[in-house]
């Protein structure tokens, strides 16, 4: 593992992000969606629903942020690069595919979890200044609160696995991303489960979830490695 | 130099397939260190996928090969692209980038030491210093193609494969890039040309290697050239001869002739330096008004059409 050649590609990676339109729009919309509704139900409660809050775990739902957020990218990374006819340079570096995956995650990943973080300290900074009194205690426990910072990047790893897989075999983008964000709704659905109390959290059921987001995640690397076929991604013949 | 100090690029019975479809097949051929070598062929003919099998982005059915001296195998692909560089026939440059910056990412994935002067050099080779800070979506497609010419020279490799260089340029983005090639050329790198830009290979390439499937043929143009057409004179008179056939058909070093208009005889010779005096005053001597007589000179692109229509027709009468 070439930790210069995995460099070089996120750094490329990061630097097109920033300059790419189509991207920042994306990482902003999805965010604000997941900002702006819930702040308006929030901010216009009042202190008596202070103690049913304080027994619910709606802020959970903010999760669906680093699920959504980088699985559209990522679902564009590789299928984007071969249409563009970047790839094939690419592959013709002593690049191993594994370093190659590992960069292509690590773009999406770092802008997720900053934006994922970004908003969530927003809706709290929020809700603490302009919410009725009793309400920002009730809704920032400390369980959610250490639930939302360490699954954030869990959640988003998974996220950015499924996105590359698709985009490694199918050729085209717009299909790339619509099945990489219908290969996120059962996350998404998790989150909500537990949001909305289907599913009631309690610490086992975290440490269960969080151990079998990183088993996935150092697989996902794996088995999307096993997945990326130079040849057939330079000839689309296999 | 490679490894072993031997070929730079050996290949013995190498073949791809893609199912049922021969991409290439059976080919042989060894370029030396140093060599500029141009591999012609039409377009489908399996010029881009030996470069690929090659370049070990695609694996070869049949065969075996040396690559900068390192066997062709799947376990040695990160060293053989160590060794090489490819430039592809589009140049797959990242528009939202800069020269330096799309330079920067590849000098990362070549792990170049001290990547900033290599950079430096590189553009200096392609002659785009001034140019560096531009988005690469901004240049011209000739400049593009030079940008993708120094990102394939940052890592000084040892072999350079270069896929239809000059593919959809205009006539002076082809020259830059021929002027290009032909230092690298001089400067010892030993270079892979693909083409089906006959003037190109005959201009740039020490030996060539013709391909249609098969190969057809190898060597240097001029030795292929006298393979397959046997030697002539051209001869112009002012009027046609009263008895071309008298004339000739007494000259021990003419072979054989036939009349190519009014006034025009070409005549088939085993040595035009030693026929065309003798000719000649053969010709004076009957009191003909010689206009001119010049050995006929084939070039590249009738050895490549003489062979490219000889395996068609081998192959529409295998079908």
């Amino acid at each position: 593992m070439s930790r210069t050649r995995v460099i070089g590609i996120l750094r490329k990676e990061l630097r097109d992000f920033r300059r790419n339109r189509y991207i920042l729009v994306t990482m902003s919309i999805i965010p604000l969606v997941f900002l702006i509704q819930p702040l308006i139900s929030v901010l216009s409660l009042p202190p008596a629903a202070a103690v049913p809050l304080s027994h619910r775990h709606e802020l959970l739902y903010m999760l669906g942020i680093p699920v959504l957020v980088p699985s559209v990218v990522a679902a564009s990374s590789v299928v984007t690069e071969r249409q563009q006819g970047t790839l094939e340079p690419v592959l013709t570096t002593p690049i191993r595919r594994e370093e190659l995956l590992l960069a292509k995650a690590l773009a999406p990943l770092l802008p997720a979890i900053v934006v994922s973080y970004a908003v969530y300290g927003i809706f709290v900074a929020v809700i603490e200044l302009f919410a009725h009194p009793g309400v920002a205690p009730a809704l920032l426990q400390g369980p959610e609160v250490l639930a939302q910072v360490l699954f954030t990047p869990l959640l988003a790893l998974w996220s950015i696995w499924v996105g590359i897989a698709i985009s490694t075999r199918v050729s085209d983008v717009r299909a790339a991303q619509q099945l990489s964000v219908l290969g996120s709704l059962p996350l998404i659905a998790v989150t909500s489960l537990i949001a909305f109390d289907v599913i009631h959290p309690t610490l086992g059921l975290a440490l269960a979830l969080g151990a079998g987001l990183i088993v996935i995640d150092r697989l996902g690397w794996r088995v999307v490695s096993a997945m990326f076929d130079r040849e057939r991604l330079i000839t689309s013949t296999r | 130099m490679t490894v072993d100090g031997g070929a730079a690029l050996s290949v013995h019975g190498l073949g791809k397939r893609f199912g049922d479809r021969v991409a290439f097949e059976d080919l042989s051929f060894e370029i030396a260190p140093g060599e500029v070598f141009g591999f012609l062929g039409p377009n489908g003919a399996g010029k881009t996928t030996t470069v690929r099998a090659l370049g070990t982005l695609i694996a070869p059915t049949s065969g075996s090969a040396t690559v900068a001296g390192i066997p062709l195998a799947p376990e040695n692909g990160v060293e053989i692209r160590r060794r090489i560089a490819i430039m592809p026939e589009t140049p797959g440059l990242y528009l939202r980038l800069s020269v330096a910056e799309n330079l920067e990412c590849f000098a990362d994935l070549y792990e170049v030491a001290d990547p900033k002067e290599r950079i430096d050099r590189a553009l200096r080779a392609v002659n785009l210093t001034e140019r560096s800070d531009d988005p690469c979506g901004a240049l011209s497609k000739g400049l593009r193609q030079r940008v993708a010419l120094a990102r394939a020279l940052l890592s000084d490799p040892e072999v350079l494969f270069l896929d239809e260089p000059t593919s959809g340029l205009d006539p002076v983005a082809t020259r830059d890039v021929h002027e290009l090639i032909a230092g690298l050329g001089r400067s010892g790198v030993t270079i892979f040309l693909t083409t089906h830009r006959l003037e190109e290979a005959e201009r740039l390439c020490d030996r060539v290697a013709i391909l249609n499937t098969t190969l057809r043929t190898i060597g240097r143009p001029q030795e292929l050239r006298d393979q397959l057409f046997a030697k002539t004179l051209a001869i112009r008179t002012l009027a046609a001869l009263r008895e071309p056939a008298q004339i000739f058909a007494d000259l021990p070093a003419v072979d054989g002739w036939h009349q190519d208009g009014p006034g025009t005889y070409i005549l088939a010779v085993s040595d035009p330096a030693v026929a065309a005096p003798v000719v000649t005053r053969a010709l004076v001597a009957t009191g003909a008004d010689v206009l001119s007589i010049g050995e006929s000179h084939h070039s590249l692109e009738d050895v490549y059409l003489e062979l490219v229509d000889e395996s068609e027709k081998t192959n529409r009468g295998s079908t």
